[in-house]
């Protein structure tokens, strides 16, 4: 079995771009979208990771260049360890990431979540639509510019809303969001909201 | 045994075969005793929801036990569960499906109120797109609450005017 200094060496042998990245469990990679479809190709036929357990992505917001990292957690069944690799997408306003669903058929709903939540687009995937949310839905909801409550939208279904005038609403938060305090007894850790002086009923004065 | 206004209601050597009564207690009488809940089952509510139809709760107590996966053979729509916006079109849709009369229990803090999730995702009660007769407290209520909320319901369709709404409607 080959241990995680040989994996390193092996990668940076193949991909000399691929340097290693900060991480606190399993052997970690930093890649570029230019060449991360070749490496998890290398990493799943030569290293034997022949699982992909996970595919998401990072919004480092607005401010940051680059904005969007793609994450995916490779597992070897028959080594039983893990492998990450990351790669930045190159553009902020249009992010774009091959597609793996010719690796690992399962990676097709990853990237459709993937999607739907951050907006980048999976080149080569055989059928990119939204997952969670409906097709129509305007806007990506993990990005960090885009509030929890949500924002106001249409409805899926245009004859439902105009039958019962209801559309997609930002929640009242009502002085939330409602989180426990940590380091405290039970009782009072109880998640409420941290400001109590306002509510959908009487707004927030200052 | 005999009680104080026995005279004052039903006697058969008095009247024979005859009963006389008011169109809305006949009616209302039908209509409460055999509610056909459509089990509007969306997420953990659910499964308090299917508690009360088991043995132990057992709704069919109160003539609700026959749970109708058909909105056409449903009289009582119970949402038992969070609904997002993608599910309300289709909740509105069954509803719509339903034949009146129909009433519509919303189960627990999500069906009442969107609950917990003050999120992008979830409507902020199902009273947006349908009307709601009883709310169900509750994350989630327990069973002997969804009978309560039956019961109560039971109550308000015994006041309903079944007959002058049958002939206008
Ligand atoms: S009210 Fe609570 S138990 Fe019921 S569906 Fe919502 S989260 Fe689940």
């Amino acid at each position: 079995m080959t241990t995680d200094v040989d994996l390193t060496t092996a990668v940076s042998q193949q991909f000399p771009s691929a340097l290693p990245r900060a991480s606190l469990d399993c052997p970690a990679f930093n890649s570029s979208a230019a060449e991360v479809a070749a490496v998890l190709k290398y990493l799943r036929d030569a290293q034997g990771f022949d699982f992909l357990t996970d595919l998401t992505a990072i919004d480092w917001t607005a401010e940051k260049s680059p904005r969007f990292t793609v994450i995916w957690h490779l597992y070897s069944s028959e080594q039983h360890r893990y492998v990450r690799v990351a790669a930045d997408c190159t553009s902020a306003t249009e992010p774009v990431m091959p597609s793996v669903t010719g690796l690992w058929a399962g990676a097709d709903w990853h990237e459709r979540e993937c999607y739907d939540m951050f907006g980048i687009i999976f080149t080569g995937h055989p059928d990119l639509r939204r997952i969670l949310m409906w097709d129509g839905y305007p806007y990506f909801p993990l990005r960090k510019e885009f509030p929890l409550a949500g924002l106001p939208a249409a409805l899926p279904d245009a004859e439902i809303s105009a039958e019962t005038g209801a559309g997609v609403i930002a929640a009242p938060m009502a002085g939330g969001p409602f989180v426990a305090t940590p380091g405290q007894p039970m009782s009072a850790a109880e998640p409420r909201a941290k400001d109590e002086a306002w509510n959908e009923h009487s707004e927030k004065t200052v | 045994m005999v009680t104080a206004n026995s005279e004052l209601t039903y006697n058969s050597k008095i009247e024979g075969d005859i009963i006389v009564t008011r169109a809305d207690a006949a009616i209302n009488w039908v209509r409460t005793n055999s509610m056909w809940p459509m089990p509007m089952g969306l997420a953990c509510c659910a499964i308090e929801l299917m508690a009360s139809a088991a043995s132990r709760f057992d709704i069919a107590r109160f003539g609700a036990e026959v749970m109708r996966f058909s909105p056409r053979q449903a009289d009582c729509m119970i949402v038992a569960g969070t609904v997002t916006y993608k599910m309300a079109p289709v909740v509105r849709r069954i509803y719509d499906q339903m034949a009146a009369p129909k009433w519509v229990i919303a189960m627990g803090a999500c069906a009442s109120s969107g609950g917990m999730y003050r999120s992008y995702a979830t409507l902020q009660g199902v009273d947006r797109i349908v009307p709601v007769d009883v709310y169900v407290s509750g994350c989630p209520p327990r069973p002997e609450a969804l009978l309560d909320a039956l019961m109560k319901l039971q109550a308000k369709v015994k006041r309903e005017p079944a007959a002058s709404q049958l002939l206008h409607p």
